[in-house]
């Protein structure tokens, strides 16, 4: 899973789509890869201005990344040839393949295998807010 | 022909079997590429965007949008097709084993467009006592509505069972808030394909379907809407009228029934007896 996918998920859970605390979520126990893809820079651009540059850095300092810059390339850095590549590499570039995603509100925990998040949830739990320790079992018994 | 959606729900019915069927069958290749590409005519992108594929199966159509240039988040309930998704090793295709049925994970706003190919229809699958096929779209289509941006688009293939789940499936994504009209490829015959295709108002994107398909040959648009507001203006035609006796001398002829010739006075008022 890419950061920048990272970056646009919820918790699927009904009850946490108000909460504030429910985004972004917490990597844990994250094993990071990096695979090369094309530069392309038009794509940074149109994707830029909807990436939310809080969420990328609480994620990012998680997982290790301390050079992130404190606000969101604007205007004239957007046509820096670094910046853009840096940005390429950190959010195309950096898969997250093993590991957990975990809810800041209602602490679900999304399991992550071979970089495939598992956000199916058990049917109570489309509906309302319900018990951690259901849900725990239903993610331990995730095989893929 | 029976209908894999009669059989057993999503999850199992792809199991290991069935999904390698559906990945090494040339049929389905050649099927699911020409609408996957028809998708993409629709959603006539401009610049490199991401793009969610909702029920993308085994990545037959994420491929075909991937390999456009767009960077794409594949969304399916089957874990053994996404094992044969993951085996095509794309980079620019991201993976999520999630029902859609229980809405889509995203932030608002976040997506440029999605498609989804012969997916949406397994969502009339009520599987359990607490869910109800009506819940299911509604939950899918308002997720989806919430996780594009404004002037997004989302091109659905899909193959309803009768008219009553066309119609609960258009009726469904109505009511989210989409623009929605569904477009047809060879109706009438064995291969005629759906595609319910979505728009969501704002960012100078002109409003509906209608917009989308002008200037693309070989499409002719009925707009229930134009037709409908030129009968109501029409006078209603009633029993006994002259309109009403044309149409069903007209009726007659075309049985073979002896029918009178029409004159000046066929359909006329009498002059009220004394």
């Amino acid at each position: 899973m890419k950061l920048l996918t990272a970056n646009f998920l919820t918790c699927a859970v009904k009850g946490c789509r108000a909460a504030a605390s429910s985004y972004p979520l917490h990597f844990k126990d994250a094993e990071l890869e990096l695979q090369e893809v094309d530069f392309q820079p038009e794509f940074i651009h149109n994707i830029i201005p909807r990436i939310d540059w809080e969420g990328l850095r609480v994620m990012a300092n998680e997982l290790g990344f301390p050079k992130i810059p404190d606000s969101k390339p604007e205007g004239d850095a957007l046509n820096d040839e670094q910046t853009m590549r840096d940005l390429h590499r950190l959010l195309l570039e950096t898969h997250v393949v093993e590991g957990r995603l975990c809810c800041g509100n209602c602490g679900h925990e999304y399991m992550i295998k071979e970089g495939i998040a598992n956000f199916l949830l058990p049917s109570h739990l489309g509906k309302t807010k319900n018990s951690i320790v259901e849900i725990q079992v239903y993610a331990d018994g995730f095989a893929l | 022909m029976s209908r894999p959606e009669d059989i057993l729900p999503p999850d199992l019915y792809y199991g290991d079997r069935e999904a390698g069927r559906y990945n090494t069958s040339s049929r389905v290749k050649k099927v699911q590429a020409e609408m996957s590409h028809r998708a993409l005519e629709l959603l006539d992108l401009r610049t490199p965007s991401l793009i969610l594929d909702a029920g993308c199966g085994s990545g037959l159509s994420s491929q075909i949008v991937s390999q456009a240039g767009h960077q794409v988040i594949g969304l399916d309930v089957s874990a053994s097709m996404l094992q044969l998704s993951l085996e095509k090793d794309d980079e620019a295709v991201d993976l999520f084993l999630s029902d859609l049925g229980q809405g889509v994970p995203l932030r608002a706003g976040s997506l440029d467009a999605a498609i989804s190919i012969s997916a949406i229809q397994w969502l009339c699958n009520a599987e359990s006592s607490d869910v109800s096929a009506e819940g299911r779209l509604r939950r899918f289509f308002e997720g989806l509505y919430a996780s594009l941006r404004r002037g997004g688009r989302a091109v659905c293939q899909f193959y309803p069972k009768n008219d009553a789940q066309r119609s609960m499936i258009s009726g469904a994504a109505m009511k989210a808030g989409f623009g929605a009209g569904i477009l047809e490829d060879d109706p009438g015959t064995k291969n005629s394909k759906l595609y319910l295709v979505l728009t969501v108002g704002g960012g100078g994107l002109q409003g509906d379907i209608t917009g989308i398909v002008n200037g693309m040959s070989d499409v002719d648009v009925l707009d229930a809407r134009r037709s409908a507001t030129e009968k109501g203006r029409a006078l209603p035609s009633r029993k006994g009228d002259k309109a009403w006796i044309m149409r069903k001398k007209e009726q007659m002829t075309r049985k073979g029934k002896v029918v009178k010739a029409n004159s000046k006075y066929t359909g006329r008022k009498r002059r009220p007896a004394f």
